[in-house]
């Protein structure tokens, strides 16, 4: 079984796995790394969102193996307890974690997205591709980046709030 | 899931050789389909070549156009300042499909050989030709919404899901090909087939050769470009229909126009038929209406399908004029 090294929320971790397993199992059932959560399990629901080498990516559709020597932050990794990330303090002030399933994907998410905007990387809604343009993250262009991150208690609203205030924040 | 030997090449190269000697054998990109086939079962291979950390992850400007690397990014390649600019459509189509995260993910390569997001090609325990050739097609009596109007088959009535490839074939793109014998080039269109008696088989590609870029040619009409699409609900779905068009209007005539349609057959649908009626002469609603019906002469639709004509005339005719108002 290959040899997997990963260095996960700033610590570095080793796990022999076997070449079908996922990015997503390997954190949660083999390195007890739970934050990321397996929703759908076929890329649709965006419970499982970590940021992979400092991008938003889908750890169920990452198969493991391929991922060797990368970096993966987690929700978890994002801030603690006490000093939680300006994402995490902003959705608990809108109320944006509901039953909780969801949040940790819609967390890395909404930093990846914010890291996206600030490249100037544009979404299907932007209107204008002109490269110098700018991205202004009105609520159409929030609602089209974070449309990957699927919530069933619908807490939308508050998540909405919650991204305004990270990017007033920024 | 069947055992898997996982092999990460370190050149394209030898991932050919690799490939090419198993019949087995795959290449494995960003992994966003393939990782999703192997949970379903409806891909079984034994070995899988990773070609997603090959040096092909670059866009290069080239004396013509643009040259994509088979790696680089769908974020990236939407993002990328040149594609804004020079090949709009390519960046609109890109940004239309999927999320955020899986555009991090997938490639350029990888989403051309994407396969067909049909329910029953998805569900492994239902008959399908192109899953299991032979089996029969399930979508012919049951579930059509997403089903092909033009180029389809007794075998199979799918339809190719990428976006991406749509805005390639109105861009005029041209595929990089390596294979055991060295590299060929094929135009995108030539990449996809329609499925006849064999829809097992998605493109013209032989077993082992690998896509290692995609190059376009600017001119004034990749400029003046864009897609739409037309779907279920606002975001991250697959498309009803779609269309990319590359329009250049000088002193009121059409000097060129490009017209491919995503959501209605096997491929992405180059509307060569309608183009040659537009080129020439001035645009108005009516005239790009009827060269749409001319095109579209050849449809054959069911109840479940029917939407998709007058869909595609409009959804056509709006993006055409709106690209006339911006043109020489």
């Amino acid at each position: 079984m290959p040899l997997l090294r990963l260095t996960v929320d700033g610590s570095p971790r080793e796990v022999d796995v076997d070449t079908r397993t996922s990015l997503l199992d390997a954190l949660r059932e083999r390195l007890e790394v739970t934050a990321p959560k397996k929703g759908c399990d076929h890329g649709q629901c965006g419970s499982c969102t970590v940021l992979l080498d400092g991008r938003r990516s889908l750890a169920c559709l990452a198969l493991a193996v391929a991922h060797d020597g990368a970096e993966v932050v987690t929700a978890a990794g994002l801030g603690t307890a006490d000093e939680p990330h300006p994402v995490q303090q902003a959705f608990l002030d809108h109320d944006g974690y509901q039953c909780g399933y969801c949040t940790p994907g819609q967390v890395c998410s909404v930093v990846g997205m914010l890291e996206e905007a600030a490249l100037g990387h544009p979404s299907h809604v932007t209107a204008d591709l002109d490269p110098d343009a700018g991205v202004d993250l009105d609520d159409a262009e929030v609602r089209e980046r974070m449309s990957g991150n699927l919530c069933r208690c619908g807490a939308y609203a508050g998540i909405l709030d919650a991204v305004r205030q990270s990017v007033g924040a920024r | 899931m069947r055992e898997l030997t996982y092999v990460r090449a370190t050149s394209a190269a030898e991932a050919v050789a690799a490939v090419t000697a198993d019949p087995h054998a795959r290449y494995l990109g960003g992994g966003t389909n393939l990782v999703d086939h192997l949970k379903l079962g409806i891909a079984s291979p034994e070995v899988l070549v990773d070609v997603s950390r090959l040096p092909l992850d670059a866009v290069e400007e080239t004396e013509r156009g643009l040259r994509i690397g088979a790696a680089v990014r769908n974020s990236d390649l939407a993002a990328h300042p040149l594609v804004r600019t020079d090949f709009p459509a390519l960046s609109r189509a890109l940004l239309s499909g999927a999320s955020g995260q899986i555009r991090n993910q997938a490639t350029t390569a990888g989403n051309l050989l994407q396969r067909t997001r049909c329910v029953y090609f998805q569900d492994a325990s239902t008959p399908c030709n192109k899953r299991e050739p032979g089996s029969g097609c399930s979508a012919l009596e049951g579930y059509g919404r997403y089903n092909a109007v033009l180029g389809a088959s007794e075998s199979c009535v799918t339809t190719h899901p990428s976006d991406m490839a749509v805005a390639m074939s109105a861009l005029d793109a041209d595929v990089v090909v390596l294979g055991p014998d060295g590299e060929r080039r094929v135009a995108l269109d030539d990449l996809h087939r329609l499925p006849g008696a064999h829809p097992e088989r998605d493109t013209t590609l032989a077993h082992g050769e690998l896509i290692t870029a995609v190059e376009l040619t600017r001119s004034p009409a990749t400029r003046t470009s864009t897609y739409e699409k037309a779907r279920d609900r606002a975001s991250y779905a697959f498309a009803l229909v779609s269309v990319a068009v590359a329009l250049d209007v000088v002193d009121g005539e059409v000097a060129d126009v490009r017209i491919a349609w995503g959501g209605v057959a096997h491929k992405p649908w180059r509307a060569r038929t309608a183009e040659s009626l537009l080129r020439g002469g001035g645009l108005d609603e009516q005239r790009v209406r009827d060269a749409v019906a001319e095109e579209l002469r050849a449809s054959e639709t069911g109840l479940d399908t029917a939407f998709k004509v007058p869909m595609l005339t409009g959804i056509t005719a709006r993006a055409v004029l709106r690209l006339a108002g911006a043109t020489r």
